[in-house]
């Protein structure tokens, strides 16, 4: 397979295509203008629809339109950006309406910078809306990995009929790397993908046969509790879904737990540090929901000194994470830059050389 | 016997609408089900319920049906029918939820002169939440967040979506309608059978605005209410076509 | 073995013409793994220009550092601003026709090359970038000239008439860079 050099914003909305993705709508905000443009000429190429919204908001309720219909649907904006799609993207985990976005992360909090930011965590993996509901999220490190989670994003999406959140940041979005394509869904492919989603899909139906009834809340309580437990069951099976990268840690006196760019950044660090005699690990959460848990709890603590926290956050937010994970067997220390400050790889070297001391 | 009318069976048989004595709401529904079999398209058909009264449909229709955010159908509808065009696609909301919270969604889908139809109720009230402003009200008219009436100083006037959006090249068909008196009923039957056939034509954008009653949250019972919507209600929102392409 | 590149000048200069050039063949023509990362102020004209590019035989971790292994500065300002990020024995390639501050460091190797009169001198302002690349190539043969000059070809495309210029420019740059090596 040949690599191609492509900007990140431009490998995710080409991955969205390759998978299957056949209707975008959008609104412009820096730092994931790309996404748009690309597949304002991209989509309808292969039969698509690009719609450029009147805002996030109407955007996303596209999304939540055309994924009723069983299209594979997209759409992706950048934290504040974000937070105005959160209602709809309630509403598809309550309806249970499989559909893909991306937020390529800047600074905050409010309008916060145009530059990259790792300060929508908890909003991703927490709270991306009303209700309590969850989501897979994905947080690529390189532009291969962001464009293999976006291919993948949709899959999940549909297999279990919930939204999938591709969590980059700026950096991501704006660099260029070489990345090898996956291969391009036949029509007949994509077709075929629809068609499977017919039946509950919102395209009219025969009376007789049961109409779709797309039911993003409920007139009775108790049904609408027993959605709730549906939803709690789906996220519980997540548990195999897991993907995190741990690098060096079988030996490690100090853990360096960072996702996305961070964690790309780390890895460099940790090498660095190799290289001058420091057992330094590293564990990098491919997917922050569900988060791996799993691969902090299982660590030696006999040996492990200590965790440094990496994030483009101030305050920390993976941290808690870190943290129920960790029980208070070690010590959590944390290295942070934020507000569209990018992080370093000699100020992680340095702060781990800090603990080493 | 010759049959020469029945209940339409895009409603459940056993079921019952949940609307209030007095409300056109069932009416309305009724007109677009009718119209929906007239025209052999019902297995074709996804409505798109804003947030509000309207949404007891759900549970006593026959056909697709979804529910957008508050104000966002038009958007949602964009979706659908841009999706999969084949699917006949119609968005029903009230005023709140059209011309207050949906304000851009709905200028924006009829400024793109997106191919799908909206039934826009305007009872001049939000009535599940219980009678509070809208746009729509009328000046000096009680509602539950302006309790000495609407006062143009603080409030502004009542909003006039047909002539906004006329104001717009896009839109195919702007009427409004009312359901007060039968031959009103048949006036809006037609026009809602217009807006439906536009959309099997590719013709674009079109809204019916049918100027309705809200007898709970107006505080009368029906037939005072009928009364106030002919003395009140259509001075203020004159029936007719606006746009008709 | 990592090395990693600051390109900063004025928008219009083309900083980023000349980073994605040396990307595209590092990509195209080698092994290489290569990042390629571009900031911009936020004015839409007349701002300021900087990339970063990394190129490594490893996998790359930061696409843009605090401390950089060279440092090509197209203008004045930059000069001031970015010098503090060129490590220790790091190499400084600057525009001399217009960077002339005198260089507040003594713990690195400065190429000197008045890309932008020696543009002028060739007929075309705009080729300084290509001048510059010639020069960073020539000096550090970070990746092959050659692989450097076929992507500058394709790059051109159907501007044909352009490539004798370009050739004229990259080879003077190159030969800056490779008479400032010995």
């Amino acid at each position: 397979m040949s690599r191609i050099f492509l900007k990140g914003c431009e490998a995710i909305a080409e991955a969205a295509v390759r998978s299957g993705c056949r209707f975008f709508a959008g609104y412009p905000i820096t730092p994931q203008n790309e996404i748009p443009e690309y597949l304002s000429r991209r989509l309808p190429e292969v039969g698509g629809t690009f719609v450029q919204g009147e805002s996030e908001v109407a955007s996303v309720n596209m999304v939540y339109g055309a994924a009723q219909t069983g299209t594979r649907a997209m759409t992706s904006s950048s934290s504040c950006g974000i937070s105005l799609k959160s209602e709809a993207i309630s509403f598809c985990a309550s309806a249970r309406i499989p559909m893909v976005y991306a937020n390529i992360a800047r600074g905050g909090p409010g309008i916060g910078s145009i530059h990259p930011a790792q300060q929508d965590y908890m909003q991703a993996t927490k709270a991306s809306g009303n209700g309590g509901f969850r989501m897979m999220v994905f947080a690529p490190a390189t532009v291969q990995e962001a464009v293999d989670m976006t291919y993948a994003a949709f899959d999940y999406a549909q297999r279990d009929r919930n939204p999938v959140l591709i969590l980059a940041d700026g950096v991501l979005g704006t660099i260029m790397e070489p990345v090898v394509l996956p291969e391009l869904r036949s029509e007949q492919e994509v077709k075929a993908l629809k068609d499977a989603q017919r039946d509950w899909a919102l395209v009219g139906h025969n009376p007789a046969d049961g109409r779709a009834f797309i039911k993003p809340g409920r007139w009775s309580t108790l049904d609408q509790e027993q959605a709730c437990k549906d939803n709690e069951a789906l996220y519980a099976s997540w548990e195999n879904d897991v993907q995190v990268e741990e690098y060096l840690v079988d030996d490690a006196q100090y853990i360096i737990t960072a996702y996305g760019i961070s964690g790309r950044i780390a890895k460099s660090a940790v090498n660095k540090l190799r290289a001058e005699g420091i057992l330094v690990g590293l564990i990098r959460p491919k997917t922050v929901s569900p988060f791996p848990y799993g691969a902090i709890e299982q660590l030696d603590y006999s040996r492990v000194k200590a965790i440094l926290d990496v994030e483009m956050s101030i305050p920390a937010q993976m941290v808690f994470d870190v943290k129920l994970a960790v029980k208070d067997r070690c010590p959590i220390h944390t290295c942070l830059r934020s507000g569209g400050e990018i992080m370093s790889r000699e100020k992680i070297v340095e702060a781990v050389r800090a603990l080493a001391q | 016997m010759k049959q020469v009318y029945k209940r339409t069976e895009t409603f459940q048989e056993n079921m019952v609408s949940g609307f209030c004595p007095g409300c056109m709401h069932g009416t309305v529904f009724k007109l677009i089900g009718e119209v929906l079999e007239e025209l052999n398209i019902v297995n074709r058909t996804a409505v798109v319920l804003g947030v509000g009264c309207c949404g007891l449909a759900m549970e006593y229709i026959t056909y697709d049906n979804t529910t957008s955010p508050h104000g966002r159908a038009c958007a949602v509808a964009t979706g659908i029918k841009r999706a999969n065009p084949d699917t006949v696609v119609y968005t029903y909301q009230g005023d709140g939820d059209l011309a207050a919270i949906g304000l851009a969604e709905t200028l924006s889908a009829a400024n793109r002169g997106e191919n799908f139809t909206v039934i826009f109720v305007n009872n001049g009230i939000y009535g599940m939440t219980g009678g509070q402003m809208a746009p729509t009200t009328l000046v000096g008219m009680k509602a539950t967040t302006a309790q000495n009436g609407r006062n143009p100083k603080e409030h502004g006037y009542p909003m006039h979506m047909c002539e906004i959006l006329n104001q717009l090249t896009a839109p195919t068909y702007l009427e409004r309608c009312s359901c007060n008196t039968p031959a009103n009923v048949i006036k809006t039957r037609k026009a809602i059978r217009k807006a439906f056939q536009n959309q099997l034509d590719n013709k674009g954008f079109s809204l019916v605005e049918i100027v309705t009653s809200c007898p709970t949250n107006w505080g009368l019972d029906a037939m005072e209410s009928l009364k106030f919507l002919e003395e009140k209600m259509l001075p203020e929102y004159p029936l007719g076509v606006f746009r008709d392409r | 073995m990592e090395r990693n590149l600051m390109i900063a000048g004025f928008g219009g200069q083309g900083v980023m013409v000349m980073g994605k050039l040396l990307s595209y063949a590092t990509c195209y023509s080698t092994d290489k793994n290569v990042t390629f990362f571009p900031s911009y102020g936020a004015e839409q004209r007349g701002g300021t220009a900087n990339c970063y590019v990394v190129i490594s035989d490893e996998d790359i971790g930061a696409p843009l550092g605090d401390i950089m292994d060279d440092l090509i500065v197209m203008n004045g300002p930059s000069l001031n601003k970015f010098l503090y990020k060129l490590r220790p024995g790091g190499t400084l390639y600057v525009n001399s026709s217009i960077a002339k501050d005198p260089i507040t460091r003594d713990d690195i190797t400065v190429v000197q090359a008045p890309v932008t009169e020696l543009a002028l001198e060739l007929g075309n302002a705009k080729v300084l970038n290509v001048i510059m690349l010639g020069v960073y190539i020539g000096f550090t043969d970070v990746i092959p000239e050659d692989v450097v000059w076929e992507t500058i070809m394709q790059q051109l495309g159907k501007k044909e008439a352009l490539i004798p210029l370009n050739k004229q420019a990259f080879a003077k740059g190159l030969e800056i860079g490779r008479n400032a090596r010995k």
